[in-house]
């Protein structure tokens, strides 16, 4: 067990290197000058050749990326070439926010999405089925920008219910910052309860057929423990996987979703930071972004194995 | 061993043939068909298994014979099945199949099935020990720790080594013996008074099969419960039936005492079954096959579902036969019966 978690930690060094290779590259072969932006309209030669030493730009790549990620592994991701921020405090600004965005909506989603799911599998080909599979396609289809303007009007202009816009860190009011966080994370964990209540259904139809599912009817089981233990303990593979992954997007930051709701987390920095070509920004989110779905997947894994006695002895 | 000696062996045990000791279970004129279908799969069917007997239900793949035990236990799919009639009467209750299932308390309780499939019929996210006390959790109660000890007991009596660390291990660290030996085991843990074997053997290798049929047979001795077997194979059925129904299309065509049913087999079908077994003591010579193939279900032929492919099929049996007994509970359904006693089929 152990050592299968181990080759997962391993197999993961190498992807984090990559992708860090990626962004650094990426970044480079970008058009546009960030210097350009940053010394105005009118340029001085001087003053441009000043801000390439300054930002070692006139070094080789590779010496530009071993400076880069030596410097990130010691917490450092440079300045932004705008504000002249630590984009490590940037970072450590935003990524609350995000998370705690991020796991209202997964809230949201897990809620909604595995008992429907379960739902629709066991009533198969009955009005409930479909029901939940006409709703779940409105889930898909309806844009998260329209349903949270809806919202908007609906809940915060109309009926008063809760803030429109805006953010509360926890820290502050605990209760208005989840009241006002609840609306973008039930935009956001509709569309994914969809895509959730889709795998489960699937996931728990094949396993209602299986063998062991016949036997534990045979015990006499209540249909109750039938499903929710025995089919439903099967079925949560395929699940878990999905679940990482959507929270692994879900911290890359829901742009459209944060500016309807003006929230100040990952997305916004990221669109912000791209447009103004302010590249140790993109970057640093970039790698942060990439390293969390990383260490989703890793913890995805690590669920497998207990979810799995089969992978618990190798 | 020979039938006759199987039958004295029986006979000394105190295992009744079919008809004389308390009667368990009995099966009335169960009849049913999946929805969208024309005909029923399974046609007419009754069954009775005493206290100690085993009955052996027989006949090819799609004959109604898992169906059959299936609905006996209340597991086929409510909204996929018509059960058009039947009665089930257990142990003093009487259950309507055509409202009701048998109810969950019975199930796993006083009725206990096992299945052809061992190698997936246990459920690999659960240890051995979970799953067995699982059922007597469900039907006896009591703490955790005597229902593992329960298990712990029956992994014994199935003849499991080190039964207290099996009860740790999940189904993928046994053998597909080992567990159908788990999956008797669970379906013992509470004493059954019926136990339904659905093919138990059949996905088992040679030395296996004899291992785990040793066990059925010796723990129907020892507790006297009654067992339905079903089984396409008649080698099984000589080694270990007290009683026997021969299926065919989901109809019971013969039923009775083994040694009556096999050493004067009187339906058609029947005896041609008996004569597609390849035997020692007869070498040479081709096997005898029943001509044709099964019907679907859907191109039943009305009346006797045999006769489009039997040899003594005549205008009359267009009509159903019914179940008729010709002595010492013998039952055949044929038009023809009794044949001649010179009647063989031709080899």
């Amino acid at each position: 067990m152990l050592a299968f978690l181990a080759r997962r930690v391993l197999i993961a060094i190498p992807t984090i290197i990559l992708i860090s290779v990626f962004v650094f590259a990426l970044q480079k072969l970008l058009p546009g000058d960030p210097l350009l932006v940053l010394a105005g309209e009118e340029r001085d030669p001087e003053v441009l050749e000043f801000l390439r030493e300054k930002y070692r730009l006139n070094d080789p790549i590779p010496v530009q990326y071993l400076a880069w990620i030596g410097n990130a592994l010691q917490g450092d991701l440079g300045v932004s070439l705008r504000t002249n921020q630590p984009v490590t405090e940037l970072i450590a600004q935003k990524l609350p926010v995000t998370i705690q965005l991020a796991v209202m909506s997964l809230i949201f989603a897990l809620v909604i999405g595995i008992p429907a799911g379960i739902l629709s599998a066991v009533r198969k080909g009955t009005v409930t089925d479909y029901i939940a599979n006409v709703v779940a396609l409105s889930g898909l289809s309806i844009p998260n920008f329209w349903l949270g303007i809806m919202l908007i009007l609906l809940v915060s202009v109309k009926w008063q219910l809760l803030p429109a816009s805006g953010y509360v860190p926890l820290s502050e009011d605990f209760w208005q910052s989840i009241k006002t966080m609840l609306m973008p994370a039930f935009v956001l964990g509709t569309a994914l309860a969809a895509t959730l209540m889709r795998h489960t259904r699937s996931a728990m139809l094949g396993v209602l057929s299986a063998d062991y599912v016949r036997t534990a009817r045979a015990k006499g089981l209540s249909e109750r423990v039938v499903i929710l233990k025995h089919a439903l303990r099967n079925a949560l593979t395929p699940i878990v996987t999905l679940t990482a992954l959507l929270f692994g997007e879900l911290i890359a930051g829901a742009v459209l979703t944060e500016q309807i709701f003006t929230i100040p987390g990952f997305g916004k920095l990221v669109v912000d930071a791209v447009f103004n070509r302010d590249y140790a920004v993109v970057q640093g989110i970039v790698l942060v972004t990439a390293v969390g779905f990383i260490f989703m997947n890793l913890l995805a894994d690590a669920l497998y194995v207990v979810l799995n006695p089969r992978l618990r002895e190798q | 061993m020979t039938r006759s000696e199987l039958q004295a062996e029986a006979a000394a045990s105190g295992v009744p043939g079919s008809g004389q000791a308390a009667e368990i279970l009995r099966l009335d004129r169960l009849s049913l068909r999946f929805r969208g279908q024309r005909a029923d799969v399974v046609s007419d069917v009754s069954l009775r298994v005493s206290a100690g007997e085993i009955l052996c239900i027989v006949g090819e793949s799609g004959c109604g014979k898992s169906v059959t035990a299936m609905a006996v236990m209340g597991l086929l799919p409510e909204n996929a099945t018509q059960i058009s009639s039947g009665t089930l009467h257990f142990d003093g209750e009487t259950v309507d199949l055509r409202r009701a299932r048998l109810p969950a308390h019975l199930r796993g309780n006083r009725i206990a099935m096992i299945f052809q499939e061992p190698m997936t019929s246990l459920n690999p996210a659960f240890t051995i020990g979970d799953q067995i006390a699982e059922t007597v959790l469900r039907h006896r109660g009591g703490s955790r720790a005597e229902a593992l000890d329960r298990a712990c007991e029956m992994l014994e009596k199935v003849g499991i080594p080190s039964p207290r660390q099996r009860l740790r291990e999940y189904p993928h660290q046994l053998s597909g013996g080992m567990r159908q030996r788990v999956m008797i085991a669970m379906a013992l843990a509470n004493d059954p008074q019926i136990l339904i074997a659905d093919e138990p053997t059949t996905a088992l290798d040679v030395t296996i099969q004899a291992q785990i049929l040793d066990l059925i047979r010796g723990l129907r001795r020892e507790t006297g419960m009654g067992t339905i077997m079903i089984t396409h194979d008649l080698g099984v059925v000589g080694e270990i039936a007290d009683s026997v129904a021969v299926m065919y299309g989901g109809q019971v065509v013969e039923q009775g005492p083994v040694a009556d049913v096999f050493d004067n087999p009187q339906h058609p079908y029947t005896i041609g079954l008996m004569s597609a077994v390849p035997r020692l003591d007869s070498p040479g010579g081709r096997l005898a096959i029943v001509p044709g193939t099964v019907p679907t279900i859907d191109a039943m032929p009305e009346g006797c579902r045999f006769r489009t492919r039997c040899a003594f099929a005549t205008p009359g049996c267009a009509r159903r036969p019914a179940l008729a007994d010709l002595g010492g509970g013998h039952l055949v359904a044929c038009h023809h019966a009794p044949l001649e006693t010179n009647v063989s089929v031709r080899a």
